[in-house]
């Protein structure tokens, strides 16, 4: 068996296995999207009865909301053809061993209970539209986070708080698959921090779509409150299938008076995969948001973690990667909306487009009319490898006061034969030569990566450079 | 055997004729200067034996520790022990310095390079260079100066230990104490491992404190002249005009 740990593994068969979905031991719902599937969905979860209601207005404004008129086309997507839920027949587990073996299979190949063991506070994994596992250390639960599967806490203690919260940040007209994702979500996380507690070692959340022909549409919902401090990461990966699969996930973050949260990502769907993902932050005065990105997969993606700078002196950071390669039209960057005073962002964005991949860098900031001294910088460098690729840089800005201090900078370039040359005359072959720059490239986002997701990415890029 | 056999070279850039019937022979251990008016063709003889794709080979043999060079990429050829300093040594971001050389050298001994051993020695040349150790981390040549940059060229050539180096204008745009200081890393080479040595020069500054076996002027892309050391001396006299 392959594990993920070792650097110079290269083998796409990593991600790309796939466990037999056909025995007894998954339940699956019909495809397509009708309010008898959304009814069958909430009883499936035993909502509460709000929820059933909600899910219902989802689907109605499902139904009305028009495709986004902009980016990249997802005509191969079918949602007639999507079934919406899988799950296998099986509850939630807290105990590793207790997971099913070809769950915990996947899992394990995928370095997840030793990444735990190793260097986090907790991990959740889901796999299709449920969480298989769930654990938090006892030293982090003790300090009173909560770190659990969203349907528990639905009906547990938090359920108001959870109410207060659901899509309000990203309510579901905010656009078409908002409004899907209300309709049929299904799994994902919730986590509070309490006052004044700071979390240093990592908070996991591991996502898989094992099943063809399905989505997965898991909400993560994260309370920070005053004075905390959390970070939380989350993977993704599928196998591939020669049918559409979607994920629509929906991420709301709530970071409150003085608190800090970082949220890592390092997405590796399959190249069938459209992911039309919904990230959304909240800050409240003297808050810090720091977003870090690592996009590899998917055949399209539309991904733009945005933030609302709401109270005085709160800030955001947005570091990402995006790689595009063959057949990949991936859309992704950041938005931000200054609304508080001295609030400030910083937009690092890089991207990497191979053998014909687009890469395209969209970014919205808006300084509001009371936003006084603002302060935004971003940067956007692309790295074309081939001239078949393309890389686009679409910044929109808006601001309304006459005092904010704004810098943008774009740079797109090419791996030049001179730099080849330069690292082969010192003995390194060509390819290990293109993938040496392109890692460089990539580097300032690796960096804010937690080592063994730094390792992954850099395998990832190897492996896309390599073409296999 | 010698080292390096040039024989009847004949190289072309883009279809036009650079360098025409060049011999030149380099045994072990031996430093041998190429010298010559800007333009003669010194830069394409290094980009030459090192394999650059731009340059092409339309006549002639080169032979490296009796192996056929023609052919063979710029990463065999540093495998078979070449070495080239650059000119303008290019900025890689992202790269450090250290893991770089280190990355450099296992795919030069295919050898695991041992992360300790490793970094007392390269501290050591570093100090032999008077560069700030700090640079180890920085991304490779990125926002070095002209001269920190040449010198991160013989720091990479110290830690390498290439049978030949090739020094393209190792000394231009350096300032008289970085000439001196660069100078000692390339004699210390020189001593080490009977390292071999063809410096590219147009002026005479680095040569003052070496060895040296052999002097080659190279002018419109022919050798017109070898001579021993008393070549540099003549040449700093009367410059090139006798060969043009």
């Amino acid at each position: 068996m392959s594990e993920k740990q070792q650097v110079n593994d290269i083998d796409r068969s990593l991600y790309d296995f796939k466990d037999d979905e056909s025995g007894g031991d998954f339940y699956r719902i019909e495809e397509g999207l009708t309010e008898e599937i959304v009814l069958q969905v909430s009883e499936e979860k035993k909502d509460p009865d709000w929820m059933r209601d909600f899910r219902l207005r989802c689907l109605d404004i499902y139904n009305r909301t028009p495709m986004v008129p902009w980016g990249p086309s997802i005509d191969g997507l079918d949602m007639g053809r999507i079934a919406t839920y899988v799950r296998h027949k099986g509850e939630m587990k807290t105990d590793w061993e207790d997971v099913p073996e070809d769950i915990k299979n996947t899992f394990e190949r995928l370095g997840i209970p030793q990444a735990e063991r190793e260097s986090l506070a907790g991990v959740g994994a889901q796999y299709d539209s449920e969480l298989v596992y769930h654990n938090v250390r006892e030293e982090v639960a003790a300090a009173g986070v909560v770190y659990t599967d969203l349907e528990s806490a639905l009906r547990g203690e938090f359920a108001d708080m959870i109410r207060e919260h659901f899509m309000h940040l990203v309510p579901p007209t905010d656009h078409k698959f908002a409004a899907l994702h209300g309709a049929v979500w299904s799994g994902g996380s919730f986590v509070y921090v309490p006052r004044g507690v700071k979390v240093d070692i990592p908070l996991q959340s591991y996502f898989r779509l094992n099943a063809k022909g399905a989505g997965q549409f898991e909400h993560t919902l994260i309370i920070v409150d005053e004075g905390a401090d959390l970070h939380f990461i989350e993977g993704c990966s599928a196998p591939k299938y020669n049918v559409a699969n979607l994920h629509a996930g929906c991420v709301e973050l709530y970071v409150k008076r003085g608190a800090r949260l970082r949220y890592s990502t390092i997405e590796n769907w399959s190249k069938n995969m459209y992911n039309l993902n919904t990230k959304r932050a909240l800050i409240e005065e003297d808050g810090v948001m720091e977003w870090v990105s690592g996009s590899f997969g998917s055949a399209v993606s539309f991904l733009y973690p945005s933030t609302i700078l709401k109270g005085n002196r709160s800030r955001m950071e947005y570091t990402g990667i995006t790689f595009a390669g063959e057949g990949q039209n991936l859309d992704t960057g950041a938005k931000v909306v200054m609304q508080g005073q001295d609030t400030s962002c910083v937009i690092s964005s890089k991207s990497i487009s191979k053998s014909g991949g687009i890469g395209t860098y969209r970014s919205s900031v808006i300084i509001g009319k009371d936003a006084h001294r603002a302060k935004a910088s971003i940067s956007c460098d692309s790295l074309m490898l081939d001239s078949e690729s393309r890389a686009d840089t679409i910044p929109a800005m808006e601001i309304l006061t006459d005092d904010a201090d704004v810098g943008h900078e774009a740079r797109i370039g090419r791996i030049s034969d001179d730099a080849i040359f330069y690292l082969m005359s010192r003995g390194i072959a060509e390819a290990d030569a293109r993938a040496m720059i392109v890692s460089g490239f990539a580097d300032s986002v690796s960096k804010e990566l937690p080592l063994e997701y730094a390792v992954e990415m850099n395998n990832l890029i190897k492996l896309e450079m390599t073409g296999g | 055997m010698a080292l390096l056999e040039i024989r009847d070279l004949s190289v072309s850039v883009e279809e036009k004729e650079i360098l025409s019937h060049i011999d030149l022979t380099v045994g072990q251990g031996e430093t041998h200067v190429l010298m010559g008016p800007n333009g003669a063709g010194k830069s394409t003889l290094g980009y030459t034996l090192m394999g650059h794709p731009g340059y092409e080979q339309t006549g002639g043999t080169i032979t490296f520790d009796g192996e056929d060079l023609s052919g063979l990429s710029a990463d065999k050829r540093a495998k078979a022990g070449l070495f080239l300093s650059f000119q303008n040594p290019i900025e890689v971001p992202g790269v450090s310095l250290s893991g770089f050389i280190r990355n450099a050298l296992h795919e030069r001994t295919g050898q695991p390079v041992k992360l300790f051993s490793f970094q007392k020695k390269l501290a050591a040349a570093m100090e032999m260079l008077s560069m700030d150790p700090a640079y180890a981390d920085r991304d490779l040549n990125v926002g070095f100066s002209g001269g920190e940059k040449k010198k991160a060229e013989i720091l990479q050539m110290l830690l390498l230990q290439p049978k030949l180096a090739i020094l393209d204008e190792t000394d231009s745009g350096l300032d008289v104490d970085a000439v001196r200081t660069v100078s000692q890393g390339v004699q210390a080479y020189q001593e080490s491992k009977d390292g071999a040595l063809l410096i590219i020069t147009h002026s005479t500054r680095i040569l003052e404190a070496l060895q040296v076996d052999q002097v080659h002027v190279l002018v419109k892309g022919k050798i017109v002249k070898t001579g021993d050391a008393s070549l540099i001396e003549e040449i700093n006299k009367n410059g090139f005009e006798a060969y043009v």
